[in-house]
Parts: C-alpha cells; sequence; structure tokens
C-alpha cells in the first residue's frame, strides 16, 4: 500500500520504527494530489512552502493535512472561496493551526467549500466544484467538500472542516470517511472565518475512528482568545477505543425515518443497527418532536447571524475592492454597492438578505426572536432523551451524494439535504458520520451518531465498536 | 424670540452623554488604551475586527462601568450581555458595534445638580451600557479620499442616557458639569471633551407649557465642549419655538451643530435613520457578575462630589458656595482638607484658598494639580499673617512667588524682603511725614472725622510697599495725633 493510503495512526507508528519518514509521506500525498487532483479539485491551492516544510523533531503527528480555506493560516491566502476575501493573508494563526502546528503536522493546502461554507455540495465556490471520488458526476457534500474529497482520494492524510449545520458530517458521508461536529465550546473558533457563530464548530475528517479521535485531541481545548470555548479537560479520545458497546442505551428517532429517505440508505442504517444490537447495545425507539421545525429555525438563525458576519467585507480594510467609474448614490455607498455586488455569490446574497430581513425593525420577534425559541425547544428534546440514553442512531444524509449541477436552482431541496444534522448544531451537542455501506449505485452511505454535550468519547465508543465489525473504512475510490 | 414665547412654551432635553473609559487596554483586545499615537500603531487583529477573530471582555472595563453604575444611583443588572448593533460606516470595521441593547450594565438612576441659582435638582437617569468605540476618519483634501484610523476602535466606552427631564439649555450645562465631577471622582476616564474622551448628544423637543405629553424631537450632534452644548440647544430651542409658533411642525431627524455657522442643520431623516438589527453578539456568552465582584467595586468608589459637599458643610461650617467651590475639584478638596489637618480655622482655609489661591491659578490659567504648592507652605503662609509678620497684600505676594518659584514661604519672606515692618521707630517716621505731607486729612481726624485715619494708614501702606503692620501704623496715627491735640 502507498503511504498516502495510510492512516495518521499507521503512520505515526511506521515513522517512529523509522520504516517511511515524514518527507516520504509528504512526497507520497504531493504526488497524488499531482496525479488526481485534476480531476477531484480537493485543494483550491496548496501552502506556499508544501514541498518544503521540514518536521519539527520529536512530534506527535508529523502528517499532512488538508485545512478548510475559511481557517486562518498566517501568511497564507484564506479566502472561505470567495472573491471577496481575494488576497487576504492573516497575520495570526488560528488557535488550531497553531496546534497542529505544535504536533508537527504539516499544512499542505487549503481545501475547496462552498463560499462562507453556504451550502451542502461545494458548488458554490468562486473556485468551482469538487468532484466526488467514488463518481466524478456527483458532488462532494458540503460545504467541507474538499476536505473530505482530499481524504477520500488519499491527497490527504487527515483534515480540518467546519460545521455549522453538517458541512462535516454530509460530505464524510459522502465521500464515504469519518467526520466529526464536536459539542460547541469543544474547539476554539479563533481564527474560523464565521458563517454562523453560534454552530460554528471546527472538526476533523479522517480515515478511519481512531485518526478522528487523535486529530479531535489535537485540536480541542479551551481557548482564553474564544469566550465561547469551554473551560473543561480534554479526555485522551484513543482510551475510548474499545470494541465494546455492550449495555449501551440507544435511540432511534421516529422522525428521522419518514419521507424524503432513500430506501437504500434505511437498509443500511437498520443494516447498522442490527451490527451493534449483536454486539450487546441496546435499541429504543425515540421521538424527537421538534425535528420537523429545525431546517426552518436552521435557516432563521443561521442566515440571521452570516448576514452581520459577512458585513465586515466592504471592501475598506482588505480583500476586494471595487469601485465604479460614474458617482450613483455616493462614492461611498457606490463602492460598498459594487464591491459586495461583484464579491458575493448568489448564495451568499440570498443568505445575507435572508438574514438581514429576519434582524429587521418589526419582522425580529417573528423570526429570530421566534427562531431562537424554536432552538431551545429543540435542544430540549435532545437533553430529554439523553437522560435516559448514550447515544442516538440516524442517518447523516436522506440521500446518498446526488448529480452536480442537480440540486443547484432549487435552493429548497438543496437545503434539505442538511436535514439530518442541522438539530445537532442548533442543540450543541456532537455527532460524527461514519462510513456503513454503499448504494448499488457504489456510493457510500453514513451513519450518524449522537451523544450528550462533550461526550465525544461515547461517540468514538460506538463509531469504534461498529468500524472493527464492518469492512466499509477499507474500500477504496476508483480513482 | 421674545419674552411671551418662552413662557408659552417648554422646552424638554434629554441627553446621551459617551464616555471613555481609561482602561489600561482595550475592551475586547489587549490593544494599549491611549490616545494621540501616530495612526494604527495601537491595533491588533480583533480590533481592526479581521475575519476569524473573536472579542474578549476586559474585566476591567467591566468593573469601571460598575463603579459608575454606583456612583449615578442605578440598578445593576446581574446578567451581561451584549448585543450587536449592525451599521455601515468605514471606521466601524466589523460592520457592526458591539453594544449593549435590552439589558444594559445600569438602569434606573439618577444625579444631583445644582442649577445657576442654587438650586439642587434630580436628574433621572435611563440606563447606562458599555459598548466599544469607533475608530476615526480623516479627511485628506489633498488626494480627495478619507483616510481611517483605527487606535481609538476598541476604546470602551460607557454611554449615559438621561431620561427627558431637562428643561432648558442652561439646565443640560449645570446636568453636564454634575455627571462630569461625579465621573472625574471616580477616575474612571479623562472626561476631557476636547479629546473626545467625554461626547455628548442631545435630544430636544418643545412642548406648550403644562401640557403633558411630548413633541417631535430632534436629536443634536458634533457638540464638542459644554458651550457649544448649551449654545447649540439655544440655537434648536429657538428654532423650534420659531418653528411652532409660525404653524410649522417640527420633523424627526437628526441634526449638526456647526460651530462656524453656529447654527443645527439637517443630517438625516427619520426616514434615513438606521434600522440597527441588534441581535445578541453570538461570540461572547452572556454571564452572572458575581457577588463578590459587585462588593469589591463597592469598596472601590470613592466619597462622591455631593457626599463631600454635605460634610465639608457640616464638618467644617463651610458655607454652601465655598463648599461647592472646592468640591468642584477633587485636588482642590484633597488639598484643602490637608491644609485642616494643619490648621484650625477652616473658614480662613477656605476664604485663602477659593480667593487668592485660585486666583493665582486663574491668571496662569492653570488647574490645581499642575501647581506644585504643598499645604505646608500655604498654611505657613496664613499663620505669618495671624503673627502679623506679613500683611494680606505681603501675603499674597508671598504666595505668587512660592507658585513662580517653588521656594519654601522662609525663604521668600527673607529674599524678597516681604517681612512686616512692626519696628515702631520706622513706622513712627513714616507717620511723622503723612503727617507734614496730609496736613488737611490730619484736620479732618482732628475733628472727629475717624475714618480718615483710614486714608492715612493706606496711605503708610504704599509707602511701605505694604510691608508695614496697619494696625500698628493705626495706633501710632491715633497716638500723635491725639498728644498733638492735647497739648
Amino acid at each position: 500500500m502507498k503511504l498516502n493510503e495510510l492512516t495518521a495512526h499507521e503512520l505515526r507508528d511506521l515513522i517512529g520504527e523509522k520504516k517511511t519518514s515524514p518527507q516520504e509521506v509528504r512526497d507520497a500525498v504531493l504526488a497524488r494530489i499531482r496525479q488526481t487532483d485534476g480531476q477531484v479539485k480537493a485543494y483550491v491551492r496548496l501552502s506556499s512552502n508544501a514541498a518544503t516544510q521540514e518536521p519539527s523533531g520529536g512530534c506527535a503527528m508529523p502528517v499532512p493535512i488538508g485545512i478548510k480555506d475559511n481557517i486562518c493560516v498566517t501568511g497564507e491566502p484564506t479566502t472561505c472561496c470567495s472573491r471577496i476575501l481575494e488576497g487576504f493573508k492573516p497575520p495570526y494563526d488560528a488557535t488550531v493551526i497553531q496546534k497542529l502546528k505544535e504536533s508537527g503536522a504539516y499544512l499542505i493546502g487549503s481545501t475547496n467549500m462552498d463560499e462562507f461554507a453556504f451550502g451542502s455540495s461545494t458548488e458554490n465556490s468562486c473556485y468551482g466544484p469538487t468532484r466526488n471520488p467514488w463518481n466524478k458526476d456527483c458532488v462532494p457534500g458540503g460545504s467541507s467538500g474538499g476536505s473530505a474529497a482530499a481524504v477520500a482520494s488519499h491527497e490527504a492524510i487527515w483534515a480540518l472542516g467546519s460545521d455549522t449545520g453538517g458541512s462535516i458530517r454530509q460530505p464524510a458521508s459522502f465521500c464515504g470517511v469519518v467526520g466529526l461536529k464536536p459539542t460547541y465550546g469543544r474547539v476554539s473558533r479563533y481564527g474560523l472565518i464565521a458563517f454562523a457563530s453560534s454552530l460554528d464548530q471546527i472538526g476533523p475528517i479522517a480515515k478511519d475512528v481512531e485518526d478522528c479521535a487523535l486529530l479531535l485531541g489535537i485540536i480541542a481545548g479551551y481557548d482564553e482568545r474564544d469566550s465561547t470555548s469551554a473551560d473543561l479537560p480534554v479526555p485522551d479520545y484513543t482510551k475510548a477505543l474499545v470494541n465494546d458497546v455492550k449495555g449501551l442505551k440507544v435511540g432511534i428517532p421516529k422522525e428521522y425515518f419518514v419521507e424524503g429517505i432513500d430506501p437504500q440508505v434505511r437498509e443500511a442504517i437498520n443494516a447498522a443497527i442490527d451490527v451493534l444490537k449483536k454486539r450487546g447495545a441496546t435499541f429504543y425507539e425515540i421521538s424527537l418532536p421538534h425535528t420537523e421545525y429545525a431546517t426552518a429555525t436552521y435557516y432563521i438563525v443561521a442566515t440571521a447571524e452570516a448576514s452581520s458576519n459577512l458585513a465586515r467585507y466592504d471592501g475598506v480594510q482588505y480583500g476586494l475592492r471595487r469601485q465604479p467609474v460614474d458617482t450613483r448614490k455616493t462614492p461611498l455607498i457606490d463602492m460598498y454597492e459594487e464591491t459586495r455586488d461583484a464579491g458575493f455569490g448568489s448564495e451568499a446574497k440570498r443568505r445575507i438578505m435572508l438574514g438581514t430581513y429576519s434582524l429587521s425593525s418589526g419582522y425580529y420577534d417573528d423570526y429570530y426572536l421566534k427562531g431562537l425559541k424554536v432552538r431551545t425547544l429543540i435542544k430540549q428534546d435532545f437533553d430529554k432523551a439523553f437522560q435516559k440514553l448514550d447515544a442516538i442512531i440516524t442517518p447523516t444524509a436522506p440521500t446518498t451524494a446526488f448529480k452536480i449541477g442537480e440540486k443547484t436552482d432549487d435552493p429548497l431541496s438543496m437545503y434539505l439535504s442538511d436535514i439530518y444534522t442541522i438539530s445537532a448544531n442548533l442543540s450543541g451537542i456532537p455527532a460524527i458520520s461514519i462510513p456503513c455501506g454503499f448504494s448499488k449505485e457504489r456510493m457510500p452511505i453514513g451513519l450518524q451518531i449522537l451523544a450528550k454535550p462533550f461526550d465525544e468519547a461515547m461517540l468514538f465508543r460506538i463509531a469504534y465498536a461498529y468500524e472493527q465489525n464492518t469492512p466499509w473504512h477499507k474500500e477504496r475510490t476508483p480513482l | 424670540m421674545n419674552q411671551p414665547l418662552g413662557q408659552k412654551y417648554e422646552t424638554v432635553i434629554g441627553l446621551e452623554v459617551h464616555l471613555q473609559l481609561s482602561t489600561r487596554t482595550k475592551i475586547f483586545c489587549g490593544c494599549a488604551n491611549v490616545f494621540g499615537r501616530d495612526p494604527n500603531t495601537q491595533t491588533c487583529p480583533v480590533c481592526l475586527g479581521l475575519p476569524g477573530t473573536l472579542p474578549v471582555l476586559n474585566k476591567m472595563a467591566l468593573e469601571y462601568a460598575l463603579k459608575i453604575a454606583m456612583a449615578l444611583n442605578c440598578q445593576i443588572n446581574p446578567l451581561i450581555k451584549f448585543d450587536r448593533k449592525n451599521y455601515y460606516y468605514p471606521d466601524l470595521p466589523k460592520g457592526y458595534q458591539i453594544s449593549q441593547y435590552d439589558k444594559p450594565v445600569a438602569y434606573d438612576g439618577h444625579v444631583w445638580m445644582t442649577t445657576v441659582d442654587g438650586q439642587t435638582r434630580k436628574i433621572n437617569i435611563k440606563r447606562a451600557h458599555l459598548e466599544e468605540d469607533a475608530g476615526k476618519l480623516i479627511h485628506d483634501d489633498r488626494s480627495n479620499s478619507s483616510l481611517v484610523d483605527y487606535n481609538r476602535t476598541g476604546t470602551p466606552l460607557v454611554e449615559i442616557v438621561s431620561e427627558p427631564d431637562l428643561r432648558s439649555p442652561q439646565e443640560v450645562y449645570d446636568y453636564l458639569q454634575a455627571l462630569k465631577l461625579t465621573l472625574e471622582y471616580l477616575h474612571v476616564s479623562d472626561c476631557d471633551m476636547e479629546k473626545g474622551s467625554l461626547r455628548c448628544d442631545a435630544n430636544v423637543s418643545i412642548r406648550g407649557a403644562g401640557q403633558k405629553i411630548f413633541g417631535t424631537k430632534t436629536e443634536l450632534k458634533n457638540m464638542n465642549s459644554f458651550k457649544a452644548v448649551r449654545t447649540a440647544l439655544e440655537f434648536e430651542e429657538k428654532r423650534q419655538r420659531e418653528v411652532v409658533s409660525s404653524g410649522g411642525r417640527i420633523i424627526q431627524e437628526t441634526r449638526l451643530w456647526s460651530e462656524e455657522k453656529g447654527t443645527t442643520v439637517t443630517m438625516r431623516s427619520k426616514e434615513e435613520a438606521h434600522d440597527y438589527r441588534y441581535f445578541p453578539e453570538p461570540d461572547l456568552v452572556p454571564f452572572d457578575i458575581d457577588d463578590a465582584l459587585i462588593e469589591e467595586v463597592r469598596r472601590s468608589i470613592p466619597e462622591l462630589p455631593r457626599q463631600k459637599f454635605e460634610r465639608f458643610v457640616g464638618e467644617y461650617g463651610l458655607s454652601e458656595y465655598d463648599a461647592r467651590i472646592i468640591v468642584a475639584d477633587q485636588h482642590i478638596a484633597h488639598f484643602f482638607e490637608a491644609c485642616t489637618k494643619l490648621y484650625v480655622d477652616t473658614k480662613k482655609i477656605s476664604n485663602w484658598l477659593n480667593g487668592p489661591l485660585l486666583q493665582e491659578l486663574n491668571v496662569r490659567k492653570m488647574g490645581f494639580s499642575d501647581i506644585k504648592i504643598k499645604p505646608e507652605d500655604f498654611i505657613a503662609i496664613i499663620r505669618k499673617v495671624d503673627e502679623n509678620v506679613l500683611s494680606n497684600l505681603t501675603a499674597k505676594e508671598t504666595l505668587k512667588q512660592v507658585l513662580d518659584t517653588g521656594k519654601d514661604v522662609a525663604a521668600v519672606i527673607r529674599d524678597a524682603g516681604l517681612a512686616q515692618v512692626s519696628d515702631s521707630s520706622a513706622l513712627e517716621g513714616i507717620v511723622d511725614e503723612l503727617i507734614r505731607e496730609h496736613q488737611n486729612v490730619v484736620g479732618q481726624i482732628r475733628e472727629g472725622k475717624a475714618s480718615a485715619i483710614g486714608f492715612l494708614v493706606g496711605q503708610a501702606m504704599r509707602k511701605s510697599q505694604g510691608k508695614a503692620n496697619p494696625k500698628m501704623i493705626g495706633e501710632i496715627i491715633q497716638r500723635k495725633l491725639s498728644a498733638k491735640s492735647d497739648a
């Protein structure tokens, strides 16, 4: 097997045994990118020093990592795949980047994404879409589609994504890899370019559960620069990697298995439940009664925050600036309008308008405030369920990866591809997506596991037990 | 306008005061909070609002805000929550200002003030909240462009909003003085309008005398001194009265005061007013202030001007007038109290302090904190008067020279020869001269016009350049003249 096809923990062991070197791993990954990324387009750019970065001695994880293009790296362009951030090079590292650098990681490059993470297919990128490594006519999911595709195509050993409504888990599901959205506050958001501040979390995308646990261990923890990060110790997640789910109580929410779910997805999830049942887990049908309001609530709350978070892209200080030749209103207003019109794609504009509307005087109570209230109800559904349960299992997405262009003209149907992932963001709880089978078209299907706040260890325990007893994570893309 | 209008209408004014807090660092980042540095040298990714950065609340800014809340007799909101106020302007790097909307740190307070005619009035404070300051635009005429200086961005501000309790431009002036004095005592701000560390907007309306409901208000901005606030309000009050009495209607709008033109002009109408789309700031988690912090802040509040005023009247027997002058500057108040430890006659201290010492400061255009005189020196001068070593006149000269040279009192008196002449033979010589020179006055005295003695004493003081002991001179004149008439 080629070095780039191994996991981080396998490479760590080989490097430890001097059977290979970080340089060889780096070169294998770069060679793979040269070979396949022309077809996948997982990366929007490689790091300026991707080929020359040297490992610092004695580091924990000297393996190459792909970074979603919304996580700030000192001196490297960080654009959220938006024209409006053209030329922006942050003068600082995100906290997760600092932690990665300390662990010895190679930052191999910036991965593609929907502009500002607005989307579920990575088609809303100013650099064009990423292709699904399992079928180049299909989307990789989104918004962290570049990160998921890079890992699935072995163009990265692992990657960072960000998840606001499913943006790590849904592409992980579509690309057949492992992706985790941590508990809100588990990982510092400092240096993550905000989409919706109360929902965003950075998380790992990896080839197996062990790597996912290792990567979370590196990036998690309290950060005094992020007031929303939790001042709690980070457990050793690898201790949760035991092949044992005996006695665990797992819920299956009936609201997640209704109309709109692909029968093949339903079958795969049922099969996965059987695997875990055989290992000793107990399953209960439960109700999360406010599930049907999750998508609507999400698009109120997330767009409101986004409309404010994106106000800073005004052409004044950094990024794109356009000034029309003729004065229409005032030179300043003209500059704002021209810059934002040229800099934002249509989905960004749509979300800015939606969010601005729901925060507007006279509409605030009916939209934003009501959204916050329903959000509390959704969170209470989970609080109640977790009084008796260790975890909840659902599909990650209602379907497998859809075709490129299939939903670009229908934003509503695009929004519905996040229907199973959104609730975890609204309620702040952790959730993981792991491969659980393939459709007859050989497209990956994802299983989502949700747990109590800060109980990522439970996710790893169940996911690891499942992975140990199934072959899906070992499957290779046709690339 | 003419007098009848003044009686027909009542002016209603509410004030919004923005106070820059003098914390060591900015409100949401670690940048130094300093004034007057080169543009864009006091910035970091956080206060520049660069993508991905997050605010972290400066605890000292919160403590200062709590101090202000307590000093303004406000209720304190135990839940600290911030909101975003969204609007576009180049000096606002995030496109929103982090402020407090529905849960201000303080609400329902009041300030006591004294009007020009000595009346005490209570002005209610609606709310006071914490927020961040914006940057500054610098208009460059040569390149016909605007530049942004972000040094000020993120300076902590407390906005203090009064109820519409003020009834005239002069009352506003008096309220601002009272508010500023209280804030100065707290040491939470420079309170300097010229440097912009204290800024003020006013909401003004008029209504018929006795009318309960408020008239349509205008908001006045761009007033850069207390006097400008008063002048602008006088103009706006007059303008509104003229509009209404000529049958017009006041339009709700924001108006800018122009110092050069002496007028207010429309800046934006109600229709153009911003919809700020306030919503809870998701980057700052709401939290409860713990009681220990509130107690700690409460203990740090010094004696405030009003308490000090009452104590000085009660404890030192000062007149309200004198007490008010002394309390109006905490440095003077401190100096006064130090003097009372050295000298028992507090009335005399206040007379010398409010009289000659403050006159000297006025002449020099200096503040009390700028001068170096020690209470010991000041009291030494008063004692020299008591001991007849100095006359009032030479005492003032001594004070002046002590302020000028920084020398101690004894040295000034010695070097300038200011000691009073109480040597009777020298004084007798002067009196003899005067009797020769002013025979007609001498005649008046002999005829029983006692007040004429004063003239001769004055002449003696002149001849001696103020150094003669006036009491002894008077005695000598009386003795000499009565001796002669007896003869």
